[in-house]
């Protein structure tokens, strides 16, 4: 089993979206995360797929997803030089007491608080993996109350 | 001068080549209906959806253009599905055209409706909603060239009832571009090479040809390949016809009820040159186990199909007519006379055969209907004991001949598939070849066959059981014969002559070559019922699951 990013470059029609999630769903692949958006190109989107499975099995969901009419180019971004990035958004517990401490991680980690009310704090991160799992696994000591991300983007280095 | 999007669509059709229309019509495809009422393409009235879809595919499968099938929203759509999986399978040129309801009732659960869209997602190469009536015709543009064109396959074009009346200046598009659909036609000259060192040098080299010979045209390459290098040829179910049938370089079919020389071949070679095929389980027999002494070198225009199940040597993507233009004039051929003589003498030892006696067979029926028919009809097969046998005994010398379910395996695909080869050559011969339990799948195709005096001959091999399930039970589950059993089945004879076409029986050996010259001297749709040996077993078997080796059956 390999964990894997794709890239995959699509013009925006609708049902796009679907094509592409039913070639993981019919063989059984979990899609960790998905972020998708429209590019600088009016009418073309760019979809970052996160995905675990059988390396065999992934190279024909690759091939698969080039032979969709709407998908323009696949990369497998793991092999190559990339840069990833993603955006959370924590709301943690956050009693007066611990409020400074909590902001003093967040400053750390570059994170921003975003909203505060009387028991806990929001805070936003991005980053690469790394950095927003020890940023979490420190936010979990106090109670991670809600928790949500985009999944991961990435983008190639270089030309 | 502005045009609805019925006209804008029929006359879409019209330029793309289209002259007949397979389908049923219903509320939500009226205004598309009512324009082809009065232009030259030919509509055919099928009983049944499925029915107008296998229709379509025979057509597109015995003349390799696109065929065409119309049908109404919801049931009228879904009813598609099955015709449109099964084209799907087999890379078959299909565009299928369906009414949806208005536009702004969609997804309300209105009358008729259904999602048809989503539900063929994943059976068509694409599809498409439609829901501007500007976009007509560049989809229509867009379906055709996506149908015929890299590894073909079923377009289906979903057209709310609102768009069909919405009117709009018509203009055709000469061509189009579309950024992520470029089918590779070129094989890789450095691939090529690699592969022509290969052949020269192979030892026991075997040719190993699919579907995708016949659609890319390339059977008189193949038979150039053949004669140059004297390699024998072995083919899937979808490669009949892809070469003489009747050449003695040809070793027959393989895999699960290949020829011996063909499975023998298959596991003694050390080199095979996979030509248009996939790899199929019913092909392959156990992966594992599949010509585990040979290099392969595969030639396929669809880069997913290389790789897929057997790891592939030297891949070559492209068309394979184009490949082997490129590949023949550089070919060395190799030195294998002591491999010939071991084919041959499989060839001698091991021949297809069934007991000659006095008892109707099915296998004679068939070998009756090649030679009648010199080998010069079209014959479609339902799915089962009576597509094997149509596989084994009759030898298809050209391509697009023979017209069968191989992918998905669809019961009831043999008899529209051969009323829609008769509509495209209505002067040749075209026989179904099909099974009691099959026929009766699409039976109200009957009504068609006499509507349009399409003389469509049906040889029932009538073993009143669903036979090669029935096969299945003997060999693998004690005989227990579990929902297999059809002595309750209707007079086919009876049922023929109701719709209004000709039924006869056939009990005994010596009857069939009379029955099957008369029927074909007669100028109608001819149901024959052969009653043919209850528990005859196609052979020789390769039990699922095991490899090419394990043959059962079917000795002299």
């Amino acid at each position: 089993m390999m964990r894997r990013v794709v890239s995959v470059f699509v013009e925006n029609k609708f049902g796009v979206l679907s094509r592409i999630a039913a070639l993981f769903a019919a063989r059984g692949f979990n899609i960790e995360s998905l972020a998708v958006a429209e590019t600088d190109e009016p009418g073309f989107s760019r979809m970052t797929i996160v995905v675990t499975a059988d390396e065999r099995l992934l190279e024909q969901v690759m091939k698969q997803l080039r032979r969709l009419i709407d998908v323009i180019k696949v990369e497998d971004m793991t092999e190559k030089e990339h840069v990833d990035r993603e955006l959370v958004l924590v709301k943690v517990n956050a009693p007066p007491a611990k409020r400074g401490e909590i902001v003093e991680l967040a400053d750390i980690f570059r994170g921003k608080v975003v909203d505060v009310s009387v028991n806990t704090i929001t805070i936003e991160i991005t980053g690469a993996e790394g950095k927003i799992k020890s940023f979490l696994s420190l936010l979990r000591n106090y109670g991670i109350k809600e928790l949500i991300r985009t999944g991961k983007i990435a983008i190639s280095r270089g030309g | 001068m502005k045009k609805s999007g019925a006209e804008i669509l029929v006359e879409s059709l019209i330029r793309e080549g289209v002259n007949v229309i397979f389908g049923i019509p219903g509320g939500a495809i009226l205004p598309i209906c009512d324009i082809l009422y009065d232009s030259p393409i030919k509509s055919i009235l099928h009983g049944h959806e499925q029915g107008a879809a296998h229709a379509a595919d025979g057509y597109a499968r015995a003349t390799g253009k696109v065929g065409v099938c119309l049908a109404t929203s919801g049931p009228g759509a879904t009813n598609l599905v099955t015709g449109l999986a099964t084209a799907y399978m087999d890379s078959i040129p299909m565009v299928a055209i369906t009414g949806q309801v208005p536009t702004s009732m969609i997804g309300n659960d209105a009358f008729q409706e259904a999602p048809i869209t989503e539900i063929t997602k994943t059976i068509t190469k694409h599809n498409y909603l439609v829901k501007n009536v500007e976009e007509l015709a560049e989809t229509l543009k867009a379906a055709f060239y996506i149908a015929s064109t890299g590894r073909p396959g079923p377009v289906l074009i979903d057209i709310p009832k609102d768009v069909q009346i919405k009117e709009t200046t018509f203009t055709y598009p000469e061509k189009i571009d579309l950024k992520g659909y470029k089918p590779v036609y070129q094989g890789h000259p450095r691939q090529i090479e690699k592969a022509v060192k290969l052949i020269s040098t192979s030892k026991q080299p075997l040719i190993f040809i699919g579907g995708g010979v016949i659609i890319s045209g390339a059977h008189k390459e193949i038979e150039q390949l053949a004669k140059k290098t004297n390699i024998p040829v072995a083919s899937t179910l979808m490669g009949l016809g892809g070469f003489p049938g009747d050449n003695p370089l040809f070793l027959g079919m393989l895999g699960m009820h290949g020829t011996r020389p063909a499975n023998y071949a298959i596991m003694e070679s050390d080199l095979i040159i996979a030509i248009g095929v996939r790899f199929d389980d019913r092909a392959t027999g156990k992966l594992d186990r599949f010509a585990p002494h040979a290099k392969i070198i595969h030639m396929d225009i669809d880069p997913t199909s290389i790789q897929k199940n057997v790891k592939v040597d030297i891949p070559i993507v492209g068309d394979i007519k184009n490949v082997l233009e490129h590949m023949l004039p550089l070919l060395k051929p190799p030195q294998i006379k002591p491999w010939l003589e071991k084919v041959k003498k499989w060839q001698r030892e091991f021949p297809l055969t069934y007991p000659d006696d006095d008892i109707l067979r099915p296998q004679y029926v068939v070998e009756k209907i090649y030679e009648l028919t010199r080998g010069e009809a079209i014959i479609s097969t339902e799915v089962g004991q009576n597509q094997m046998w149509a596989a084994q005994f009759y030898k298809y010398t050209h391509p697009r001949t023979f017209l069968t379910s191989g992918g998905l395996g669809t019961m009831g695909y043999g008899f529209p598939a051969a009323i829609g080869a008769q509509v495209a050559f209505p002067e040749k011969v075209v026989f179904d070849i099909a099974g009691d339990g099959s026929i009766q799948m699409n039976i109200q195709e009957l009504k068609t066959a006499v509507a349009y005096k399409l003389p469509v001959k049906v040889a029932i091999l009538n073993n009143s059981f669903l036979g090669m399930v029935r096969q299945w039970q003997e060999l693998f589950y004690d005989r227990r014969y579990a929902m297999t059993d059809l002595s309750k089945n209707p007079d086919f004879v009876k049922i023929a002559e109701a719709y209004g076409a000709v039924g006869i029986r056939v009990e005994k050996k010596e009857d069939v070559v009379p029955a099957l010259k008369k029927a074909m001297e007669i100028p109608k749709c001819v149901f024959m019922d052969f009653r043919v040996n209850p528990e005859e077993n196609v052979f020789p078997m390769v039990p699922a699951g095991e490899s090419l080796k394990q043959m059962i059956g079917g000795m002299a």
